[in-house]
């Protein structure tokens, strides 16, 4: 316990009072100004807003795939199960070039979709297919070994008595992997909200259109501002926390009336 | 609570491990020089490497080992100041290296006057870089804000080259509008109206035109548009010059506080000052900087055409000018205002 | 009767595989394959020579080692962190559990920026350190340092739900047969646990030698050096050497291959123990 803590703010929570610290220099005024300017607030929108929808399309696809992944025998499985921690290793400068050269224009998948009118690359769109390479393995793998680990039994009990095939999904496994599923989706989200090296790439970068809020801060430091560039840091850490903070509380809730 | 011991030693083991800082002059005598530079002087600095190691060593019988480090000039800045051990820096602008002189204090602040030509050995200027044929006939800066022309350019914000070529736009747009600054605010807002993509670096830039097809022309170095032709598809690409554009002065400066902990005060004045003589000239012209030396520079005229250039000086300097144009709410910014109904 | 009940129809089952397959060539492979097809663009001797350079073997070495530093660190934080945490009640649990959490959501030009903060020379113990002669920042402490806090949450975060989900029967009946703590833990606790914290080592490592963002801003790209294998991609591209950039590439994400074919092998070693039925 007392380790857990102490390791935490060695390696985390003293790092992070740094940005703070240095924002806090900004007195509030200054604070406001650098990191609500409305150049900001739509950069926060952009992140928050393509972050949270690569994580729900992950929600669905990443559960469909830990799915057939911890049930289901086909050839390749084992290519596949290990094909899913990819983008955690490669890394997010090459994954941002590797995506625009499939999604440009020229690209083998750009090519298909501009006769369609579709812009993918240089576009928010872009954004959300790179936030969904990255979080796509954090669904998977968060869902993935509770889905393993709870027994064919129960399910099976459940259809002995009678459930039909979505019922004993609906009513048994999905309330035993929510849990794992809305971790997962969190972690998705907030890991695509800081996303920088390989939306980059992709994202086009035009002010107010589709610049990502991390790029704000490469910016200011680009200035020496340091205190600017830590500014927005914070509104950005401070709102993902929050999120984070909801989804384990809502969480510990849900534990405890499940308990009761 | 094994495990507790254990884990703490573990990590202290591993941080005093690597604290061991290297000292610069090695056991025979040899001695280690770590050039922080920018990304496009890769080629550049290889071969002024080897020509400075093996004239050191005739010259003194002392044996000169180079570590490089390549990266946005902006960003290598900011790693000196926060402590990266750079004998010598060769950044893509003056700014960057007053920001080393100004926050850190590694180097007086007139370093600029140190060495010949402020400091800056070799240069460059802005010019473009079409597709084969120049099928949208593109002859000068009036021809970039024609209707159906994209432009792609990098974030001047961002990218510590993009603002030379911003203010090369500036100057033609001054120059063509009688002097006026209003008409040079007027075409660059034009122009930056036809760029697509932002891209964060200069060789991001570059990537996007050459790689993805992406827009009817690069504004670039001189020295980057001969290398993307050369490295990436001769026959591809032609280089139009403009009728005007600015002198870009890359500088070079010893970092004397560092310089003076490793001991390679001596050794890295030299390296700096070699690039300065003929053999050094004659390198920096085969990479395709602007040698300053006028014999030198005479022998590679038809690669280096005359052009009529601006200086940062008539800017203001780069003080003047960074906070007029890149600051926040300054020109560039002023650009892009407000989202786009 | 029951079995198939239990499980969906052959057609059913095609289905879903068919469209999880098809999502994940779109989004997963298809990148994949672009990184090998880059690679191999100039034939099998140009790989090997690019794989082969100096820096390059250079930067394999280093991540390797931030790798070998960082993972079990974060392996042994994530066992004990999710033990206190699941095996026991107090307050601020939640809170707890968000803030192991954090390192996922701060950007990673941020991760290395609070670092620089600390310990740079213009950091709160950047001047000690200078007086001391001790580098961290630009050095190998520095990138360990940026690494072990980017990869912080995965361990923890992959056994916190699985222990969650087994609850502490075991180790409390395990107790009461007179178990010491360290007993139960070894016996009970970790076999149930070995999957999660399989899968939570394998996520760690990939993360910690794929990391970028973070690494970029500690490391400060000396050749040879201090540049890992995501850097050296980086600098490789930006010098338009395309095969060698994708080479190094394609070899990171061959070494998550490698990690899974480890898990196979322990799996068929020790026997695939398809959970507990207990609960």
């Amino acid at each position: 316990m007392g380790l857990t803590i102490v390791w935490l703010c060695l390696i985390v929570l003293i790092p992070l009072s740094t940005i703070f610290l240095r924002a806090a220099g900004l007195g509030w005024d200054g604070f406001v100004a650098v990191g609500l300017s409305a150049r900001a607030l739509s950069a926060y929108k952009l992140s928050f807003g393509t972050a949270l929808l690569a994580a729900s399309v992950n929600a669905v696809f990443g559960l469909l795939i830990a799915w057939i992944l911890a049930r289901y025998e086909f050839p390749g499985k084992k290519f596949v199960d290990a094909a899913v921690d990819l983008p955690f290793a490669l890394p997010t400068a090459v994954a941002g070039i590797a995506l625009v050269s499939l999604y440009a224009e020229n690209g083998w998948i750009g090519s298909l979709l501009a006769p369609l009118g579709i812009r993918v690359a240089y576009t928010p769109l872009g954004v959300v297919v790179a936030l969904i390479f990255i979080g796509l393995p954090f669904i998977v793998r968060s869902v993935q070994p509770v889905l393993a680990d709870l027994g064919a039994d129960v399910e099976e009990a459940a259809a002995t008595l009678g459930a039909t095939r979505w019922q004993t999904f609906s009513r048994v496994i999905l309330p035993a992997i929510a849990p794992a599923l809305l971790t997962g989706f969190a972690l998705a989200f907030a890991r695509g909200v800081g996303e920088y090296g390989s939306v980059i790439f992709i994202a086009g970068n035009m002010p107010y259109k589709s610049e990502i809020a991390p790029l704000l801060i490469v910016t200011q430091l680009e200035q020496f501002d340091y205190p600017g560039a830590t500014a927005i840091a914070c509104v950005m850490l401070v709102a993902s926390f929050s999120m984070l903070l909801l989804v384990n509380l809502l969480q510990a809730w849900r534990a405890k009336r499940s308990a009761k | 609570m094994r495990l507790n011991r254990t884990h703490i030693g573990l990590a202290l083991a591993a941080i005093v491990a690597g604290c061991s800082s290297p000292s610069s002059t090695g056991k025979d005598g040899s001695v280690e020089l770590l050039n922080v530079s920018y990304d496009p002087t890769r080629e550049l600095y290889k071969a002024v490497n080897t020509a400075f190691a093996a004239k050191w060593k005739q010259d003194t019988g002392q044996t000169v080992r180079f570590n490089m480090s390549h990266g946005g000039s902006g960003k290598q800045s900011r790693a000196v100041i926060d402590g990266l051990g750079a004998d010598v820096v060769t950044l893509a602008l003056a700014y960057d290296v007053d920001a080393i002189a100004e926050r850190a204090k590694l180097l007086p602040a007139n370093w600029e006057t140190r060495l010949p030509d402020n400091s800056a050995p070799y240069t460059s200027t802005i010019v473009f870089l079409v597709r084969k044929g120049n099928p949208k006939q593109i002859r000068d800066w009036s021809d970039l804000v024609k209707p159906g022309v994209q432009v792609i350019t990098p974030n001047p914000k961002t990218s510590g080259g993009a603002r030379w070529n911003f203010l090369a736009a500036w100057a033609y747009g001054k120059k063509a509008g009688g002097g006026s600054d209003a008409a040079a605010q007027a075409y660059v807002s034009q122009l930056y109206g036809h760029v697509p993509v932002l891209d964060s670096g200069a060789r991001g830039a570059t990537t996007t035109f050459v790689e993805r097809g992406l827009g009817d022309v690069l504004i670039a170095w001189e020295n980057e548009a001969f290398l993307s032709e050369k490295e990436l598809g001769t026959g591809k690409f032609d280089i139009v010059v403009p009728s005007i554009s600015v002198l870009a002065e890359p500088s070079v400066a010893v970092v004397d506080a560092n310089a003076k902990a490793h001991g390679t005060e001596k050794v890295a004045e030299a390296y700096l000052r070699f690039l300065y003589t003929p053999e050094g000239q004659d390198i920096v012209a085969k990479n395709y900087y602007r040698p300053r030396d006028p014999a030198v520079l005479a022998r590679y005229a038809t690669l280096f055409p005359k052009i009529e250039m601006r200086t940062i000086r008539d800017f203001g300097g780069w003080k003047v000018a960074q906070a007029r144009f890149f600051a926040d709410g300054g020109v560039f910014d002023r650009i892009y205002s407000g989202p786009k109904r | 009767m029951t079995r198939a009940a239990s499980s969906e129809s052959p057609v059913a089952r095609r289905i879903l595989i068919g469209v999880g397959l098809l999502f994940l060539a779109l989004f997963l492979a298809l990148p994949l394959v672009v990184v090998f097809v880059q690679a191999f663009a100039k034939g099998w001797p140009m790989f090997v020579d690019a794989i082969g350079q100096p820096d390059a073997r250079a930067a394999i070495r280093l991540t390797l080692l931030v790798a070998a530093i960082s993972v079990p660190l974060n392996c042994v934080f994530g066992v004990v962190a999710s033990w206190a945490i699941t095996k026991f009640d107090f307050r601020g649990k939640s809170l707890l559990i968000s803030l192991i959490d954090l390192p996922f959501s701060v950007s990673p030009v941020v991760a290395g920026l609070i670092f620089v903060l600390m310990f740079g020379a213009q950091g709160w113990f950047g001047p000690w350190l200078i007086a001391h002669n001790w580098k961290v920042i630009f050095a190998v402490p520095g990138i360990v340092l940026a690494t072990v806090f980017v990869t912080f949450p995965f361990v923890a975060r992959e056994i916190i739900p699985l222990m969650a989900e087994q609850g502490r029967d075991d180790e409390e009946a395990a107790v009461s047969l007179g178990a010491s703590g360290w007993q139960t833990f070894w016996h009970v606790t970790l076999p149930n646990i070995r999957w999660g914290l399989l899968y939570g080592v394998l996520l760690c490592n990939a993360r910690a030698m794929g990391e970028f963002g973070a690494v970029s801003v500690v490391s400060g790209h000396i050749r040879g050096l201090t540049n890992t294998m995501p850097l050296h991609v980086e600098i490789l591209y930006n010098e338009y050497d395309f095969v060698g950039a994708f080479a190094v590439a394609s070899l990171l994400a061959s070494l998550a291959l490698v990690t899974l074919v480890l898990k196979s092998l322990l799996e068929w070693r020790f026997g695939y123990h398809q959970a507990r039925s207990a609960h």
